[in-house]
């Protein structure tokens, strides 16, 4: 990234006028919340529009560079990065003691590789871990950033305002010069990835068939870690040190939720960062200067709860709805089994069942199933006529494919397992209801096609099963 | 390129270390093309050691590794790869096919996406492995079985030369170890060169034309029927070479 002086100049100057206006915006707390919130979506305040527009282009670099911290599960890496580029801001405002943004960007990128490379170090000359490393470099990191900032408030004569939002941030405080810095980070790292997206996904999948195929991967793995201490720098100022992990894990953790490929999840990502940066400027804004980096990450962790939840695939309502749904195949399957065994009972002379015979065979309350019959009547596996059920042809099908399912599995059990004929219906029981077409095939085949299960009954065969045979009664069963 | 006489993998002298530790000693062989060379030796001997030395995974303390003649990095387009199947992320965001793709990426340019060309060629591969209908599956979607394949089917889209398979048979159910073994004597029908780090030394026999008997040292190379005998397997697998682990032991605790 090259900058010219002028735009230095330019970002310097910005800055300046950017605390002024902070300064100002926060004497204006006489608004109720319905006011603040008005004058926010009509963008009426300038320092508010640097605030907004810096915060979402905040979310949109930490959710791009988060993406790849989160499926290399670097997580706590990003948060030892975030840590170790306090001393280098500390360094860069002693450099020629003012708020400079490139001597500020310049020293905390320089001690964020700094800390990295410890890292490094550490992993590779000692027997530490990698967990143990990034606790030493974040902690040591942070504690001397914490020592040189109180120095430097110490200090007579130096112009030292808001450099104590560089821990919890201040987006108030976000001028020009910062949405240009973070506006440059954004377009960079999305030119980046866009362009050596193919690079950067076999090198975080599979580094060692990178690298047998003679990709670069040093290469490309450094210039991950230099953009990712570019996000972590320039997103600095508005979200803080020690928030600024939070960025780039939970809206990366909560697109990953959403989708099972790499390149949808990173621009998801960005999106939902960019939304939880904008949900932030906004409460921070709305609520009478909340802070907004603890606003930001609860806004990004609320979207994560509701891709937790919502997620297509891998949401907690559709595991529960998948659930629930089988658990009401399983019961419609146990009906028509219990339908299949009273109809056996009568020799298959009659094609229907009455409700009290199958509540007797199930167990169950007449009420129960009733209400089973009309379960199976609505999804078109039996029809009802008062107190009775007759299969329909689907029905009469599912029903000997449970029955047969049943007994090969009871039998495979005592033929090839050796269990005892009375050890095995419970287990039969279970599996059933899962057990597939192939692996069906693959029983009869091991056990000669059988007809009679352990118990002596008979195993309902292909022929049973064609639709027809069943309303018709003996349906070919001995 | 260079000439077409040259040896698919001649390995000079090559001593390789981990953490310090040398886990490979002056290794010198020479592997004939169109040969399915098997790679077997205890845990430990430096099996996958070995094979990413040979494609510059992992530094040579020593020695050199000639791939047709040339060094691994002029003629890495005509190595193909398996790494071991524990070695990457399963829960990793990406489906069968993007890995496939993977395989193409040694022949594009920096920067240059997959193309149509490129999606015909893995699909095809996907289909020698029976994997075509799984190309939309997460990859932690399969089985053990179904993932060896899929990487072998991105070696397959590699289209090279020279293969180097580490473990394709661990934890895989018969008939992938079946179909894996159909490929592998397809390939070699079709003049390109194989070596497997293997572990099952039942199939040993069936499986490889050649061997490498490994442990920490070259014990022994040749054909099968010349180096499967009970007194190499002894000095592979029989106990360690006291003296030299006692030293490389010393060398770790520096």
């Amino acid at each position: 990234m090259r900058i010219t002086r002028k735009s230095v100049l330019l970002l310097a100057l910005a800055l300046f006028v950017s605390e002024a206006e902070a300064a100002r915006i926060g004497e204006l707390v006489d608004w109720s919340f319905g006011e603040r919130a008005l004058r926010f979506f009509t963008f009426t305040d300038p320092a508010m529009r640097w605030a907004l527009a810096g915060s979402m282009l905040l979310g949109v670099c930490c959710g791009l560079m988060g993406s790849f911290l989160v499926v290399r599960r670097l997580a706590l890496m990003g948060d030892a990065l975030a840590h170790a580029v306090l001393p280098g801001v500390a360094l860069g405002f002693l450099w020629n003691m003012s708020k400079d943004p490139i001597a500020i960007f310049v020293g905390a990128v320089a001690a964020g590789l700094l800390g990295a490379a410890t890292v490094q170090l550490l992993r590779s000359t000692t027997r530490h871990g990698e967990d143990a490393a990034l606790g030493f470099v974040l902690s040591s990191f942070f504690g001397a950033g914490v020592c040189l900032l109180t120095m430097i408030q110490n200090l007579p004569g130096a112009s030292k305002a808001g450099l104590g939002a560089f821990l919890f941030g201040q987006a108030a405080a976000l001028g020009p010069g910062d949405v240009a810095l973070l506006g440059a980070v954004a377009l960079g790292a999305a030119l980046v990835l866009g362009v050596f997206f193919k690079e950067f996904l076999v090198a975080s999948f599979d580094e060692g068939f990178a690298r047998s195929a003679g990709l670069p991967v040093r290469f490309f793995q450094y210039s991950l870690m230099l953009l990712l201490s570019f996000a972590i720098v320039s997103s600095l100022q508005a979200v803080g040190v020690v928030l600024v992990s939070a960025m780039l894990v939970i809206p990366a953790a909560a697109a990953q939720l959403l989708t099972d490929r790499l390149g949808k999840m990173v621009w998801l990502s960005a999106l939902l960062g960019m939304g939880a940066g904008a949900a932030g400027s906004f409460f921070s804004y709305a609520g009478r200067g909340l802070p907004t980096g603890p606003l930001m990450v609860l806004s990004a962790a609320v979207v994560f709860f509701g891709a937790l939840i919502l997620a297509p695939r891998h949401g907690i309502l559709v595991r529960f709805w998948r659930r629930r749904s089988g658990a009401a195949r399983m019961g419609r399957e146990n009906t028509l089994k219990a339908v299949y065994h009273v109809l056996e009972e009568g020799g298959f002379a009659s094609g229907a069942v009455s409700v009290a015979d199958v509540a007797m065979r199930r167990g169950e309350s007449p009420e129960a199933i009733e209400r089973e019959f009309a379960s199976l009547h609505r999804a078109g596996l039996g029809i009802t006529t008062v107190g009775r059920l007759a299969l329909t042809p689907e029905g009469w099908q599912r029903a000997c494919e449970i029955v047969r399912n049943h007994r090969l599995w009871e039998l495979y059990l005592t033929n090839a397992a050796s269990l005892a004929p009375d050890h095995v219906h419970e287990d039969a029981d279970k599996i059933e209801h899962i057990l597939g077409e192939e692996t069906v095939r693959h029983l009869e085949k091991r056990l000669n096609y059988a007809r009679q299960d352990p118990h002596g009954k008979a195993i309902p065969g292909l022929r049973d099963m064609m639709p027809g045979t069943g309303n018709s009664g003996m349906g070919g069963v001995k | 390129m260079t000439a077409d006489g040259a040896p698919p993998l001649e390995v000079h002298d090559l001593t390789v270390s981990y953490r310090r530790k040398p886990v490979l000693y002056g290794i010198d062989l020479e592997v004939p093309r169109g040969s399915l060379t098997g790679i077997i030796g205890p845990n430990g001997a430096g099996k996958s050691t070995f094979v990413k030395a040979i494609t510059g995974i992992l530094p040579l303390d020593t020695g050199w590794v000639k791939i047709f003649g040339g060094s691994y990095r002029e003629n890495c387009r005509r190595v193909g790869y398996v790494p071991q199947r524990e070695s990457v992320d399963w829960d990793f965001p990406v489906n069968v096919m993007d890995v496939v793709l993977m395989g193409r990426y040694g022949r594009l340019r920096i920067g240059e996406r997959p193309g149509r060309a490129d999606r015909e060629i893995a699909g095809t591969c996907l289909e020698k492995v029976g994997m075509l209908p799984f190309a939309d599956r997460q990859i932690g979607n399969l089985s053990g079985g179904q993932q060896q394949r899929v990487f072998l089917a991105r070696a397959l889209a590699q289209e090279s030369d020279l293969y180097l398979m580490d473990e394709p048979f661990a934890g895989v159910d018969a008939s992938t170890e079946e179909a894996i073994m159909h490929i592998l004597h397809e390939l070699r029908a079709a003049g390109k060169t194989l070596l497997v780090v293997h572990h099952d030394l039942s199939t040993v026999r069936d499986y490889f034309d050649r061997l490498i008997l490994l442990n920490m040292r070259l014990v022994a190379t040749g054909a099968t029927e010349e180096v499967f005998t009970p007194e190499l397997l002894q000095a592979t697998y029989g106990g360690r070479l006291t003296i030299l682990s006692e030293v490389v032991e010393a060398l770790g605790a520096r």
